[in-house]
């Protein structure tokens, strides 16, 4: 390009070429630009799936966890030693009364040390002091547990007396504010007090679910919201979420810390949290129009059913006398593509596989009848026609095939509010990723909403990028308040505020200073390392088995195989459903000719130590089966303990174990002979076998052939010949 | 909620129509292959496509439902045939280094932001603010407030590779 100064004509000439080839280029790198964004927002959505198929996978180990405990329920026979050990986990004793349990939970025998410099907490509880309780937190002091207990104390008493559905009313005050999952991060809640105000009477506050789990001070948050709930009980609005319960904390962290924090008393405040968590609220209505609650709905949602029920009743720790709440059980919907994640549920998958949905709808349409499930039960109990279930029929509109009895209707009530996820389309099907609740559709929002005279749902539940999300022609709304969730800068919290004319406002936030600093680019570079590395350790529990299948791509021994091969074989053992192909390369596999070395894949890929040191296959199961079974949450197991929990377990897998042999397997186990089992040696004997026993491509820790290989192994002591 | 594809085997026979079904499955949320038609420019261009905002809406008129929703089996014909075709083709590094070489009217080796920002907002399709932002975060060198394009080409096409 010549620059140079000519006569008038000739310049503007020359200036209108440059700026017609800057204009160009202009183009040129807003294209490129836009190519390159789109392909970082492809890695983002590949990040984002592997760490919500990784959680949800292990939300469904949970449900199966519960049935587990509900079986337990069911088949035991109240012989007097195995009585305690099963009332202690399950029992709620009908002769104990509130009262009983209140001069249990009393604080006033706790002292207070001079050593203490935490909140000195005065009650009645005031705004003054609840505030103090925000700047303590705020520093990171810790509240004695005689306060704990008292607070907490208080607050059971007024949320005994709270009904089932709040109802709010924007009249009085000018608008109303929405939170929804905080999973214990306090930074976010910090957060948004700054940005909003505390709660008031005249700011009221609603905070829809999972206050607990995950985050490191689920404790603080609940000490805050109990707090202000006692000041203002007109202004703060908690609803239940399903990580408000105590058998989902045993996994999801809630219950370490508490005992963490609070050595002495923590059990006993456990035990409080567990009622109290019981007692809460299930759904908020707003000026009778906008529905809030933690998970969603489902088609049979019924607001007068829910207002009536008595909810501390409606929960997992059923009497035995009483039907068993359980949730439906996964594995009679286990689609043929099955979710079962390698952690393997803790069930013998006996029960028969089901039809994939959609299959079923196709086949049905052929069949000429593309009906909700609900509409031809309703044909066939009108022509007074046997209503039995079909192991298939349960997908469209119904989403129980269990015999109905009223407190089932109630229990299921619960657990669709609680679990429920919406999705794109039409219809009602169990929520089969989760385990527990519903996935909901468009047509169900319109008839729920129309039925209740509502114009829109507020729910939580799902981790959503920018915090919220519309969905179902703007008549349901995610909320979603936990910034940072997977990993920094994985994504913002958001809170609504709505005022009489119930338009919601969104404030969206990401609460980590550093996050805020980092560019696109790098903020999707960590949170990919870090789903990467989630990952990592779900190959790393699966090593024996993605070997197996592919050497089932490899008869000849090459030690090569296809891409493609790989692909299904990746996907065939772990049931993730992710883009394999498309994260081959984050995989750090290269290929030659488009063949795969997988034994030098799967060596480089897990020779990581820190890895081989803590991943067990069935990790958070054993710990949450073990955290169940130490009753008084002592860290250890005492024989009787486990010889009790093995026999039952025994039982439900249909083998035969005598008492000698549980003897013997726990003298095994008992590594350092102190008479009692801790949790390193119980995890340790898994860990030690699991190496050691040739397993099949599913195995599972309840796979009855596996356990009494298992048996065999231990107490043969053969295992300690393979080490 | 993760199924794998619920199209049987036969149906995706080539690898460009493995790709296409790939990077389609990404956004599929409810694994009913369909997605949002928000979605196709992150698709489009995620398969190596480098089409202008226009060109993307020629090919959303092409396979958007009425209902705001692109549904793959419509998708995939269209697709196949734009990867065929190598139509939208990719931009050689040097052409992006050159590019950028030409703003630089006085060869400075560097560009001020307020210099990119104009360029980059001007024209048919201009850069949103958030997308303006968004590049000037990765592309501006924070202790001198300037932008190293031949820097920034390099990093944006390394990160390109992965």
């Amino acid at each position: 390009m010549a620059w140079s100064h000519h006569s008038c004509t000739t310049q503007s000439c020359f200036l209108q070429q440059n700026t017609k080839i800057q204009f160009v280029a202009a183009l040129l790198i807003q294209r490129w630009y836009r190519q390159y964004v789109a392909r970082l927002e492809m890695r983002r959505r590949c990040t984002w799936n592997i760490f919500q198929s990784i959680e949800y996978a292990g939300e469904q180990d949970q449900i199966k966890l519960y049935n587990f405990f509900g079986y337990l329920m069911e088949h035991f026979t109240p012989a007097s030693s195995e009585r305690s050990l099963i009332s202690h986990i399950f029992r709620e004793n009908d002769v104990v009364h509130d009262t009983e349990w209140e001069r249990y939970f009393c604080y006033k025998s706790i002292e207070v040390s001079h050593g203490y410099h935490g909140p000195h907490l005065t009650f009645p509880m005031t705004f003054c002091e609840a505030s103090k309780l925000v700047e303590a937190f705020k520093h990171k002091q810790l509240l004695h547990s005689r306060y704990v207990l008292q607070l907490l104390g208080e607050a059971w008493k007024l949320l005994r007396i709270l009904p089932n559905i709040n109802h709010v009313s924007t009249c009085h005050s000018k608008e109303i504010t929405i939170c929804g999952d905080l999973h214990g991060q306090l930074e976010d809640l910090l957060l948004v007090f700054y940005k909003n105000g505390l709660p008031s009477s005249e700011k009221p506050y609603v905070f829809n679910g999972d206050f607990v789990d995950r985050g490191k001070s689920s404790m603080e948050i609940l000490l805050i919201l109990f707090a202000f709930l006692l000041v203002y009980p007109n202004g703060v609005h908690l609803n239940r979420g399903n990580h408000e319960d105590h058998i989902v904390n045993l996994r999801y962290g809630f219950t370490k810390e508490v005992l963490g924090k609070y050595r002495v008393h923590g059990k006993k405040i456990l035990k409080l949290l567990q009622k109290m968590f019981s007692w809460l609220p299930l759904a908020t209505v707003i000026d009778g129009k906008v529905l809030v609650v933690h998970g969603g709905i489902s088609d049979t949602t019924d607001l007068n059913v829910i207002a009536r029920m008595e909810r501390h009743k409606v929960n997992h720790s059923a009497e035995p006398s009483e039907p068993v709440r359980r949730f439906p059980d996964p594995s009679l919907r286990t689609p043929k593509n099955s979710l079962i994640f390698g952690l393997t549920g803790l069930f013998c998958p006996s029960a028969p596989l089901s039809v994939c949905p959609s299959e079923l709808r196709q086949r049905r349409q052929q069949a000429g009848l593309s009906q909700s499930l609900q509409e031809l039960r309703r044909l066939v109990s009108s022509s007074s026609s046997s209503d039995e279930d079909d192991d298939d029929a349960d997908d469209d509109g119904g989403s129980d095939p269990q015999p109905r009895t009223p407190e089932r209707d109630e229990w299921k009530q619960m657990v669709d509010l609680l679990w429920s996820d919406p999705m794109a389309q039409d219809g009602c099907q169990p929520n089969q990723v989760r385990g527990g609740g519903c996935y909901w559709g468009p047509d169900v929002t319109e008839e729920v909403l129309g039925r209740h005279h509502l114009q829109l749902l507020i729910r939580s539940h799902e981790c959503k990028q920018d915090g919220y999300e519309f969905c179902h022609n703007r008549r349901v709304l995610t909320l979603f308040s936990a910034s940072n969730y997977y990993e920094v800068g994985s994504n913002r919290g958001a809170y609504v505020r709505m005022g009489p004319d119930l338009v919601p406002h969104f404030i969206q936030y990401q609460s980590s200073q550093t996050c805020r600093t980092l560019t696109l680019r790098q903020s999707i570079g960590r949170t990919e390392r870090s789903a990467l590395c989630a990952l990592r350790e779900q190959l790393f529990a699966h090593k024996s088995d993605l070997l197996g299948a592919f050497q089932h791509y490899d008869p000849d021994n090459t030690g090569v195989i296809s891409l493609k091969h790989w692909a299904s074989a990746m996907e065939g053992v772990l049931k993730l459903g992710l883009p394999w192909r498309v994260l081959r390369s984050q995989l750090g596999t290269s290929t030659q000719d488009g063949m795969l070395d997988y034994r030098e894949w799967i060596q480089d890929l897990l020779s990581n130590a820190s890895i081989l040191e803590t991943m067990y296959r069935n990790h958070s199961n054993l710990e949450t089966i073990f955290r169940i079974i130490d009753t008084d949450h002592s860290g250890s197991l005492s024989f009787e303990e486990f010889r009790q929990t093995w026999k039952l377990l025994s039982a439900h897998l249909k083998t035969e174990v005598d008492d000698d042999a549980i003897a013997d397997l726990a003298l095994s186990i008992d590594f350092n002979k102190d008479g009692s089992i801790d949790i390193n040696e119980f995890m340790e004997a898994f860990r030690l076998v699991q190496s050691c026993l040739v397993y099949r491509v599913h195995t599972n820790i309840m796979d009855p052939d596996i356990v009494q290989s298992w048996i065999i192994c231990v107490t043969c002591k053969k295992y300690s010949q393979c080490f | 909620m993760l199924f794998p594809s619920a199209l049987g085997p036969e149906i995706l026979v080539t690898g460009v129509h493995k790709r296409i079904n790939d990077a389609f499955q990404v956004f599929d949320h409810d694994l009913n292959k369909t997605v949002d038609v928000r979605e196709i420019g992150a698709i489009v261009r995620s398969l190596g496509c480098f089409p202008t905002e226009a060109e993307l809406l020629d090919i959303i008129d092409e396979v958007e439902e009425p209902n705001g929703f692109i549904c793959f089996e419509r998708f995939l014909p269209t697709m196949s045939k734009i990867l065929m075709e190598n139509k939208f083709r990719p931009i050689p590094e040097d052409t992006l280094l050159k590019a950028f070489e030409v703003l630089d009217q006085q060869k400075k080796g560097h560009l001020e932001p307020n210099e990119l920002t104009e360029y980059m907002r001007q024209g048919d399709e201009p850069f949103t603010q958030l997308e303006m932002e968004e590049m000037l975060s990765s592309a501006v060198e924070p202790d001198s407030n300037l932008i190293y394009y031949k820097d920034f080409v390099n990093m944006m096409v390394l990160d390109g590779e992965r």
